[in-house]
């Protein structure tokens, strides 16, 4: 591969880019656009802590009282004990706005004090996985705590107290890393779809034949432009979220091997698609399959973790779900050895499919 | 002369279908040749074979000493191409586009005088898309010249032209053809071939019909000379039986076949003598387009054998 030819293959697409109207629409304003949409409409999720309705039956017990306030010094929920039938506590949450709850059992205390086993009861709601896993979390790390102190165990494990509010994520901080996938799987694979299928097409790809450019290093000028696209769209998005709506998100060099295997990934995949594809027509069908249950079950919009079982498992076979996955390792929790272990299975597909779309990509007549 | 291009019992197969049938032919280097054919005669998949872009089913093809097929990398450093229908990046303009096959493949031509050649200097800033039929041909060719081609294969570079695009590119090709530049032309308009070639091959159902220059073809397919009149069909009536010479009407115009010069002054007496009105006469010749319209004609009807079946 020679860098000269690359260089001027780049700046012709950068050129054709750049003077397009719509690729420029939807490359810098369409990411504020979703931002701005999407963090409108999930603006108050995850702000503010979950409210979790509280039937205490052990209520005069010193201990419920205590393991209620440790609840509640969490941040992560709010208790609001409730008088109510405990037969009937069931179907009053369903007619709650606030539907999860929590069911201290009679002896609580007294068990408690007497190390044998009790249990509370968390109830939450399937329409909100969110709220409810923040309040099954809450309760699982106090109930933890409890038992830690009952056995007078040694903390091991610390946790750092200071920074306990800013652990409860808020909508927005998850869609950013969602929203840069999106864009990285978007932007790739729709225009190299289109271009494998016209390109054909009109004669271009014979037309540049002709040259001494080769597949390859056209195939890797486009990665370039899409892998400097995607960092200009990443500083985009994150900017507006932090700026509209206060998203925090961590900025590290760990993004970047993301914003570069995941152009490279969907490059690839997308000129493979317009390869195999004999009409611009099925190659914009290929594209769309591919593309769709990539866009909406790979954690783009909504966490994994809520779906159902089974599309949970589809969605760890999807290679977009590894990318946001990591970004999230990287930007939200700052796991780096799980980034490091997604962002490795992103690249070995990304190799495989770049060779797989120079092996079908051909310009002339085999 | 040595030849650029040689081929030999080329044949190229899809399926059951024979596209090129065993066809031969050869280019001296340095000369304009011009391969005629009507539509899907066979030209496009020989002359793409020619440029490495199909492999050949059958036969030896060389271009300046190099299989097209194998060793096409080289090939393509070597000979401008310029397609039927030239497309491009819709938003780039011609002087970047000579730029970027400057870097492709590693020359440095000057834009402005590349495009000024081919007469599109005056739209060297302006996007693909915003350009005309003709010169969006006209930035085919600028693009075929960047590499300073020793061959040019030129597939239909005038059609859908106006008269004054059309000139502007037939110059192109006499200046490369001055040049030593060899020019392999694929042309629908027989008067073009007539006018630039130096040796014509015409190819009907994969095989080649005739060949040799203009003349030689006019000559060895072409009707006689003959003497045309602006007169009624009486005139014809007479000179038959007087003449011995085929005599035809069409058009109200009376034609006169000559089978010697000196029939002329023979069939001159004889319409004087006729005492018919006549308003003016002509010498006429056939042209290649005649030749080429008779030859494909005959073909089809299964009059005539192809030059290798005759051969």
């Amino acid at each position: 591969m020679r860098p000269g030819r690359i260089v001027a293959d780049l700046k012709v697409v950068t050129r054709s880019y750049l003077r397009n109207p719509v690729a420029l629409f939807f490359s810098l304003l369409f990411p504020i656009i979703l931002i701005a949409l999407f963090g409108l409409i999930f603006s108050g999720v995850g702000n503010s802590p979950v409210t979790v309705q509280v039937l205490n039956l052990d209520d005069n017990s010193h201990v419920s009282q205590e393991f209620l306030s440790a609840l509640n010094n969490t941040s992560a929920v709010k208790v609001v004990v409730v008088s109510t039938n405990a037969s009937d506590f069931a179907s009053w949450l369903g007619q709650n706005d606030d539907p999860v709850g929590l069911v201290v059992p009679d002896g609580f205390a007294a068990n408690y004090s007497a190390r044998e086993t009790t249990v509370v009861t968390v109830y939450t709601d399937p329409e909100d996985a969110q709220d409810s896993g923040v309040v099954l979390g809450a309760v699982q790390g106090v109930a933890n705590a409890f038992n830690l102190r009952a056995a007078n165990g040694t903390e091991i494990v610390g946790l750092d107290e200071k920074n306990v509010g800013s652990q409860v994520f808020s909508y927005i901080d998850y869609l950013i890393p969602g929203l840069i996938g999106f864009s990285i799987l978007t932007s790739p694979m729709f225009s190299m779809v289109d271009v494998a299928a016209s390109y054909r097409k009109d004669g271009i790809f014979r037309q540049l034949s002709l040259t001494p450019l080769t597949r390859a290093e056209w195939l890797t000028s486009h990665f370039l432009w899409y892998m400097g696209l995607t960092f200009v769209t990443a500083g985009i998005m994150i900017g507006a979220g932090v700026v509209l709506f206060g998203a925090h998100v961590n900025v590290t060099v760990g993004l970047i091997p993301f914003l570069i295997v995941g152009p490279l990934f969907f490059v690839s995949l997308g000129m493979l698609a317009g390869s195999v594809a004999k009409t611009p027509e099925s190659a914009a069908l290929i594209g769309n399959i591919i593309t769709f249950p990539m866009m909406f079950l790979s954690g783009t919009f909504f966490q994994v973790s809520a779906f159902p079982a089974a599309l949970q498992s589809f969605a760890h076979i999807l290679p977009l779900y590894y990318v946001i996955d990591g970004m999230n390792q990287v930007m939200l929790f700052s796991n780096t050895s799980r980034a490091f272990y997604d962002v490795l299975i992103v690249l070995v597909g990304a190799i495989v499919i770049f060779l797989l779309a120079i092996r079908f990509f051909t310009w002339r007549d085999e | 002369m040595a030849d650029a291009i040689v081929v030999d019992h080329l044949v190229k197969r899809y399926g059951p279908l024979a596209a090129v049938a065993g066809v031969s032919f050869h280019v001296p280097a340095g000369s304009v040749f011009s391969f005629l054919g009507p539509n899907g005669a066979g030209k496009t998949t020989t002359t793409e074979i020619l440029e490495g872009l199909r492999r050949a089913t059958d036969g030896h093809v060389s271009v300046l000493g190099l299989d097209p097929w194998t060793e096409a990398a080289e090939l393509h450093r070597r000979i401008g191409v310029i397609p039927q229908d030239f497309r491009f990046f819709e938003k780039i303009t011609p002087r970047e586009a000579v730029e970027y096959y400057g870097s492709l493949f590693g020359t440095q031509p000057r834009p402005d005088e590349l495009l000024e050649r081919v007469q599109l200097a005056d739209k060297a800033a302006s996007r693909f898309d915003t350009l005309s039929g003709g010169q969006k041909q006209k930035l085919g060719l600028a693009l075929a010249l960047t590499n300073r081609p020793e061959i040019c294969f030129l597939d239909e570079p005038t059609t859908g032209l106006d008269p004054t695009a059309r000139r502007a590119i037939w110059d192109v090709i006499r200046s490369l053809k001055s040049d030593g530049v060899t020019v392999f032309l694929t042309t629908h308009y027989l008067e073009e071939a007539e006018l630039l070639a130096d040796q014509v091959a015409i190819i009907h159902h994969g095989r080649i019909i005739a060949s040799g220059t203009p003349s030689e073809i006019i000559s060895a397919h072409g009707r006689p000379e003959r003497l045309r009149f602006q007169a009624p069909p009486a005139l014809a009536d007479y000179l038959r039986p007087r003449l011995g010479l085929p005599v035809t009407v069409a058009d109200g115009r009376v034609e006169v076949e000559l089978s010697q010069k000196s029939d002329a002054l023979r069939v001159l007496s004889a319409v004087e003598a006729s005492g018919l009105p006549w308003q003016t006469f002509s010498t006429v010749q056939d042209t290649l387009e005649d030749v080429f319209v008779r030859l494909v004609g005959q073909m089809d009807d299964g009059t005539l054998k192809s030059e290798e079946a005759a051969a």
